[in-house]
């Protein structure tokens, strides 16, 4: 497309560093932005590409380092100078009032203005204008924006953007929301855009669309950057191998699993999923989990992980399909607690604000799922409770080994085991683990990895782990099933399990 | 020809006339221009308070100190007139600056310290109703002349008349509605009602709106409070006990979603009209006790807030919103 090489690039970052408290969030990495292309962020979760955004509009300041905007230095630090300087960004969120009109969410504090006074009919007409002339839509401008689906209000956030004379427009993950047909729309906007000598930074998780779009990829990695590339130039499994950080060349020299291989037609199935599925989370799929398997879940960030494992745990409803749970009644299972019931248990992604109650104490807080299995009114005994948290505490190590320490004062990896310890005290059948070691140390990781194989291996516990590193997935389970863009894409078993099939399998369209 | 935003108001406004058309069959002497002019003018402090409220409504916030607003400023007009001998050109302009700064101040403690509104401005309604006693605990008649002049004029037109509160109402009615459609200050109090996050993302100057919504708010009860002087002749520590709550039903009855974001001032204009006419009714009807304006109000609030409900529901379904059930 149109890359010009020899052109002078519109934004250009230089060594940018950027660290919070205990975390580096972005260290040396370079950026470059050339007009009229479609250039592609690619990382997964914490590689830094929000906090490269944020950087770029003005919400975060750079610790080191120059961003040059053709040519001439430039320091933002608000989104209003950023968008001032023709930096313009469209969120994921669609971040307009959804209360106002159309043409106001178009030109709410830019008005035409006469003495002060809104000038609404000229207002309507040039927002009528614009959408029609550089977006192709036609819509009542005076209605409310409430009015319109979200893939209009992306149209109009656009809209918004480009009308601030925007020479960068940032693209943060905009097609997440979107169905086929919207974003092949959203797509026609972008390509004419481009056309039109407009340098675009687009953000996604979805590897169809970079390839369908973008001319040019940059993989940040843990904060890092990885390289530039050009689209053309760069097949779909480098690309997955680059982002998720492992050489090609070393995978063969991975230790394989070991353990027995479990076949999962010899034991009973205690979950079958078939045809289940839920518009916008995930395509309808087939999955059965048997007594003592672990079966890995691998796929990118955002390709239906999590999403999978609430519909198995009834977190969020399925529109179609049907899930069979054993022990559970003839209308299978249709919220938590009808899980629980059943014996399922839910650690999930996000600890701080789905797992952990931080104010309670670790006994509290291991005590907690039991309590409520039991009823409200069947209370158990102080002493019981404390023979139950010393036994997880000193199972699970949990270190400081003191039932009464309050929760939020644990490190991530004591705090996952808290939770750990609250699921397994419910002695469930199957336990959903997802991303159980993200944030946490080393030994801490292995000792959980360590701990899933023994509960599985001996005391018949089936395990459905969710993770995004993959060699991770691979030493745990017994069989991994490969998502991507929200399609369960691939199941496969023990004897075929290795790395470089997954991360092909993660990657698609055939390696091209 | 009418569009989807505006049935509430449509609502609220076909309900009025409705009322007022009930009463002009059943009773005698109700049909008339006068008993109209009448809701005006025993009701004007109420829709200038109002119309204060809805900017605060709309803007997602609420504002419980306006009813204590109106006391103050009664009891410090008639302070400053009776004991501290102030000519009313004084008083009147001192007393609206204390209640646009004692809204000022109110808006400044709930955007940068982040506290919600209805426990900053609960504070500012213990307050402003504490100072009235400072003040006096008893009753103050008010005899300054320009006082009982505002009092007792009747503006005719015809065989009618108003007071010149009702003026005062109808020019803030007019001003605000000006504001509100065709002003910077006004949309972007509409912004911040539908998402703060989304104006402060668009660039929109959130923290000056925001304290100068609830500026107005004082300033309009302090407004409120002068007329109400007018009207009562006298400052009390008791007087307009509850306006506040009285302000927010005409504001929510005129179409006005708590949740901020939605709403038009001629509702609340129209809200009030409906307070008016229900009192009214009770008078005409002759054995029924003033209560029954309350429980009559009680019912018009519930079916409104669940017609609204009703409302954002189907605008909610209509984006097709996919929401997560955690």
């Amino acid at each position: 497309m149109a890359q010009q090489t020899g052109a002078e690039p519109v934004l250009k970052l230089t060594n940018i560093h950027k660290g919070f408290p205990g975390v580096r969030a972005l260290s040396g990495v370079d950026f470059r932005l050339f007009p009229g292309e479609v250039h592609a962020l690619m990382g997964e979760n914490g590689a830094g590409k929000s906090t490269l955004i944020k950087v770029l509009t003005g919400v975060y300041s750079i610790d080191e380092g120059t961003v040059e905007m053709e040519g001439k230095r430039l320091v933002v630090h608000s989104p209003q100078e950023a968008q001032g300087a023709g930096i313009s960004t469209v969120y994921q969120e669609v971040n307009l009032c959804t209360n106002l009109s159309v043409a106001e969410n178009i030109y709410i504090g830019r008005e035409p203005r006469r003495f002060g006074r809104i000038q609404w009919k000229e207002m309507n007409r040039r927002a009528a204008q614009l959408l029609e002339e550089r977006l192709h839509l036609r819509v009542d401008v005076t209605l409310p924006l409430s009015e319109y689906p979200v893939a209009i209000q992306q149209l109009v956030a656009i809209a918004r953007a480009i009308d601030i004379k925007a020479k960068v427009l940032i693209l943060d993950e905009p097609t997440s929301s979107l169905d086929r047909g919207e974003v092949a729309r959203l797509f026609e906007v972008v390509r004419k855009l481009r056309g039109e000598g407009m340098a675009i930074l687009f953000v996604t998780h979805f590897i169809d669309q970079v390839y369908e779009i973008s001319d040019r990829i940059t993989i940040l990695r843990g904060g890092e950057l990885i390289a530039e590339y050009k689209a053309s130039e760069l097949p779909r499994l480098e690309l997955v191998s680059r982002m998720i950080g492992k050489e090609l060349t070393m995978l063969d020299e991975l230790p394989k699993t070991a353990g027995d291989s479990r076949m999962s037609d010899d034991h009973a199935a205690i979950v079958a999923a078939s045809g289940l599925g839920r518009k916008g989370a995930i395509e309808p799929f087939n999955l059965s989990i048997g007594r003592g398997e672990v079966i890995g879940l691998a796929g990118l960030l955002g390709s239906g992980r999590t999403e999978l494992a609430r519909l198995l745990y009834g977190a969020d409803r399925a529109d179609q399909g049907k899930l069979h749970v054993e022990g559970a009644g003839k209308g299978g299972v249709h919220s938590p607690r009808g899980a629980i019931d059943a014996g399922l248990a839910f650690c999930p992604e996000n600890r701080k604000t789905e797992g952990i109650i931080e104010d309670l104490t670790v006994r509290e807080n291991i005590v907690v799922a039991l309590q409520a299995t039991r009823g409200w009114f069947k209370t158990i005994s102080r002493k019981r409770q404390n023979e139950i948290a010393e036994k997880y505490i000193k199972t699970l190590n949990i270190h400081p080994p003191n039932p009464e320490q309050l929760v939020k004062n644990l490190s991530g990896g004591n705090q996952q085991k808290v939770i750990l310890g609250r699921w397994l005290l419910t002695q469930p059948k199957l336990l959903i683990l997802d991303e159980p070691t993200r944030g946490i140390d080393i030994g801490a990781k292995a000792e959980i990895q360590r701990l899933v194989m023994t509960l599985s291996r001996e005391e018949g516990m089936s395990v459905l782990y969710v993770s995004s590193e993959l060699e991770e997935v691979l030493r745990v389970s017994d069989r991994i099933a490969v998502l991507r863009d929200r399609v369960k894409v691939e199941e496969i078993g023990k004897e075929e399990m290795d790395e470089q099939r997954i991360m092909k399998a993660i990657a698609g369209g055939g390696g091209a | 020809m009418l569009k989807r935003q505006h049935l509430p108001v449509a609502a609220t406004i076909a309900l009025f006339i409705l009322m007022f058309m009930t009463g002009s069959f059943r009773y005698t002497g109700f049909f008339s221009a006068q008993v109209l002019f009448n809701l005006l003018i025993d009701n004007a402090f109420l829709l200038i308070v109002a119309i204060g409220m809805t900017f605060v409504i709309v803007s997602g916030g609420i504002d419980l100190s306006v009813g204590s607003m109106v006391a103050l400023t009664t009891m410090l007009s008639a302070g400053l007139l009776q004991q501290g001998g102030w000519p009313a050109w004084a008083v009147i302009p001192f007393v609206l600056a204390v209640g646009a700064l004692f809204g000022a101040a109110m808006g400044a403690l709930i955007h940068y310290f982040k506290i919600q509104p209805f426990i900053v401005t609960l504070a500012g309604m213990f307050l402003a109703r504490g100072l009235c006693y400072l003040i006096s605990i008893n009753t103050i008649t008010i005899d300054n002349g320009f006082y009982t002049d505002m009092a007792q004029t009747k503006i005719r037109f015809g065989d009618y008349f108003v007071s010149p509160s009702v003026i005062i109402a109808l020019v803030v009615l007019v001003l605000a509605i000006y504001i509100a459609h065709y002003t910077r200050f006004g949309r972007t109090t509409y912004a911040i009602g539908g998402s703060e996050q989304s104006a402060l993302l668009m660039g929109l100057p959130v923290a000056r709106t925001k304290i100068m919504v609830y500026m107005f708010s004082g300033f309009c009860s302090a407004l409120g409070g002068v007329v109400f002087t007018f009207y009562m002749l006298s400052g009390y520590g008791l007087h307009a006990v509850g306006l506040e709550l009285d302000a927010i039903a005409a504001t929510v009855i005129g179409g006005t979603l708590l949740t901020g974001g939605v709403g038009y001032v001629f509702g609340t204009f129209a809200g009030v009209m409906i307070y008016g006419v229900i009192q009214t009714l009770i008078v005409f009807q002759g054995t029924l006790s003033s209560w029954w304006t309350r429980i009559i109000i009680g019912i018009l609030l519930f079916a409104f807030i669940v017609l609204q409900r009703l409302f954002t529901m189907r605008s909610d379904r209509k984006t097709g919103s996919v929401e997560k059930m955690a």
